[in-house]
């Protein structure tokens, strides 16, 4: 290309996003990622030496890239979520990832990151709030048909009142689809658990996609500590060939996608192929707990709770604020533990159940209206504890929840006082007044 | 126990009310504390409503967002009390009881008496501060305005000191990681501009900081631990 040339989109916009060509010394931008070294899963997530960084989420998330040899990464852009792929685009520039492109929007991503999985490369996608949900019916799919993936949800709200605030809501929709959902608190977890999510991922009895969930804002444009391995090592590639389902070839179809769909027919043969893929995804779900153990060191972190009365279940940016609460409560002389939950797909049942076996009050505070969390806690734990479940304090809409508030939860719910900001309604378990809870739903 | 303060910050458009909360934030850092800082503003002009929120600590920060209920509030312009020009109405909505309010204003503010009733209820400690007084006599510019609040409160708060305050001023001015938004790099310019060269500006700002460091000290409002502070803090070396 000669220096006048200028270098245009198919509609003639100049290109100002690719570094000019320079006449100088030819230097090759995949240099560095060229010299990346494979490690095995075990050293890169257990051994190797890491160095402390002061980066955002977003940078996070591109440095996890980086070092998880990724074949494809497809961006469309949604607020929060935006800055993470164009990183990664910047990533595709320095050679460490194969292929990158803007989709068209979420349905065409979604669809495409399905086929690059199904061919047998290791793919990432990105996206946020409205952009989650248009693309949930790609995502839903991807379960079922066994395909690898990791996506980051970089959650913000998604009801009306539209807003690109922080509200994990849409964490809600991914919990039926199948998938494993990681839900990180910070910037190391967003780190970790993207490196982890591949290996999972792609593990033989597991061959699921991976969503790693975090609040938008509070987490990709905010800066935090990371701790990370040097740049020159890498995951080893995906082994397609070694999967559980074989790598689509598409002159000779596999039976999962057989030309005669069999769900095209009611009756008994269709009803029993769909029972049998639900079974098998959901016990790839639980297949998947040992790796989650071994790779990332268990779906939840517990602090302070052996004989603690209190304990704080959160996760997300509710764990941040959680752990402030619990520290506050010390000061006034009240133990509280800390159980943050980072997997929910799988869910820590059997962990939640024998953590929360003595405790007299469980407080869950969340980052949404509905609150998803509290309904499984409660659900997980039901006959296993007979501790009063405060389904609260929460915010909505992107406000930050105020430590204090969940602070006066954990107060009002020792002392047996009235809450005034959780509903009687997300007030469940053992300790419950009867006369109460008849009381409430009367006058609603 | 930790010591730790949530602080809010409430000024107008191009006091500085985002730098001066960068500022603080790495002068604690630099002491070898900890803090992160979350500023909120809507469109960038002058005399617009500002707010910026600094948490300082001797001990890790985990909490995010937006604050509250805060240990400090710092008042940049008396107008955000007169005029109501804050996101968060009244002024020291949600001040922790003990709470410390730093008001620029050349002496104590006629509030109304419910306002008064409501301050003293939470025992809340009122501190007017001439800041704005103090940068033009200092530096002859009222633009250091929050300068003199941040040294002023750095010596309240007793997480960082002129040293930490110095460099933090120094890495602000001489680039160092600092992002700047569009109008604050326009003022920047302005405030260049009217020094000769960049060794001068950082010059005057750390001695409208050390005389809101000292201030501070002379009220009786300082941090136990804190002394006046005489001579600069480190030989001008930029």
């Amino acid at each position: 290309m000669s220096e006048t040339e200028v270098k245009t989109n198919p509609q003639g916009d100049p290109i100002t996003s690719v570094a000019a060509p320079s006449s100088a010394a030819k230097k090759d931008p995949h240099a560095e990622a060229k010299r990346q070294k494979i490690v095995t899963p075990e050293y890169m997530f257990h051994e190797a030496p890491r160095t402390k960084e002061f980066i955002t989420g977003s940078e996070a998330a591109k440095e996890a890239i980086r070092r998880s040899n990724v074949d494809l990464a497809i961006a469309y852009p949604i607020t929060p979520q935006s800055e993470t792929m164009q990183l990664v685009g910047v990533l595709y520039g320095e050679g460490y990832v194969k292929e990158y492109y803007r989709g068209e929007e979420e349905v065409g991503v979604m669809a495409a990151i399905a086929g690059g999985s199904r061919a047998g490369v290791r793919c990432y996608t990105a996206t946020a709030g409205p952009g989650t949900l248009r693309g949930l019916e790609g995502i839903a799919s991807w379960p079922g048909h066994r395909l690898p993936v990791v996506a980051m949800f970089t959650c913000r709200v998604v009801n009306a009142p539209l807003a690109i605030q922080p509200d994990n809501i849409e964490v809600s929709y991914l919990l039926n689809c199948g998938m494993i959902v990681f839900h990180a608190e910070n910037q190391q977890d967003m780190f970790d658990f993207t490196m982890a999510g591949f290996t999972i991922s792609e593990m033989n009895d597991v061959t699921l996609p991976v969503g790693v969930c975090c609040d938008g804002f509070f987490v990709t444009h905010a800066r935090g500590y990371v701790r990370m391995q040097d740049r020159g090592i890498k995951l080893p590639p995906r082994e397609a060939w070694r999967g559980a389902v074989p790598v689509l070839d598409a002159e000779n179809p596999p039976a999962r996608l057989s030309r005669d769909a069999p769900v095209q027919k009611s009756n008994f043969m269709a009803y029993n192929i769909h029972a049998v893929w639900q079974q098998e995804v959901w016990a790839a779900v639980e297949r998947s707990r040992k790796y989650i153990d071994r790779y990332m060191g268990g779906l939840l972190t517990a602090e302070n709770v052996d004989d603690a009365e209190v304990i704080i279940v959160a996760s997300g940016s509710a764990a941040a604020q959680s752990r402030e609460a619990v520290r506050l409560c010390k000061e006034k002389g009240m133990k509280v533990g800390l159980i943050k939950v980072r997997s929910l797909r799988p869910f820590p049942t059997k962990e939640l159940r024998e953590l929360c076996a003595k405790a007299k009050l469980i407080v869950v505070p969340e980052f949404n209206y509905v609150g998803w969390l509290a309904k499984e806690v409660a659900t997980a734990i039901y006959g296993f504890s007979k501790a009063k479940i405060i389904g609260g304090p929460r915010v909505y809409g992107g406000q930050s929840m105020p430590v204090e508030l969940i602070v006066d939860e954990v107060e009002s719910g020792v002392s047996g006082k009235k809450s005034t900001n959780v509903a009687m309604s997300q007030i469940m378990g053992g300790a419950v007044n009867a006369d109460e809870v008849a009381h409430f739903m009367r006058s609603i | 126990m930790a010591k730790r303060f949530n602080i809010r910050m409430a000024g107008v458009g191009g006091q500085g009310v985002v730098t001066g909360s960068h500022i603080l934030s790495t002068a604690v850092i630099n002491a070898g504390g900890e803090s992160t800082i979350v500023p909120f503003y809507g469109s960038e002009k002058r005399m617009a409503p500002v707010e910026s929120y600094v948490r300082v600590s001797d001990e890790a920060i985990y909490e995010i967002g937006e604050i509250t209920f805060p240990h400090i509030i710092i008042i940049f312009h008396p107008q955000v009390i007169t005029h109501g020009k804050s996101y968060t109405m009244p002024f020291y909505f949600g001040l922790k009881e003990d709470g410390i309010a730093l008001i620029n204003n050349d002496g104590p503010m006629k509030l109304h008496r419910d306002q008064t009733a409501e301050l003293a209820e939470r025992r809340a400690k009122l501190y007017y501060f001439p800041a704005t007084k103090i940068s033009l006599d200092v530096a002859g510019m009222d633009l250091a305005t929050n300068m003199a609040l941040m040294g002023c409160i750095g010596a309240i708060t007793g997480l960082t000191n002129m040293l930490g305050l110095e460099q933090a001023v120094k890495d602000r001015f001489l680039g160092k990681g600092f992002v700047v938004s569009g109008g604050t790099a326009a003022l920047d310019s302005v405030v260049e501009r009217k020094f000769k060269k960049k060794q001068e500006l950082i010059d005057k700002n750390v001695a409208v900081m050390r005389a809101g460091w000292n201030y501070a000290v002379d009220h009786g409002w300082a941090s136990p631990d804190v002394k006046r502070v005489e001579e600069p803090a480190a030989a001008a070396t930029a």
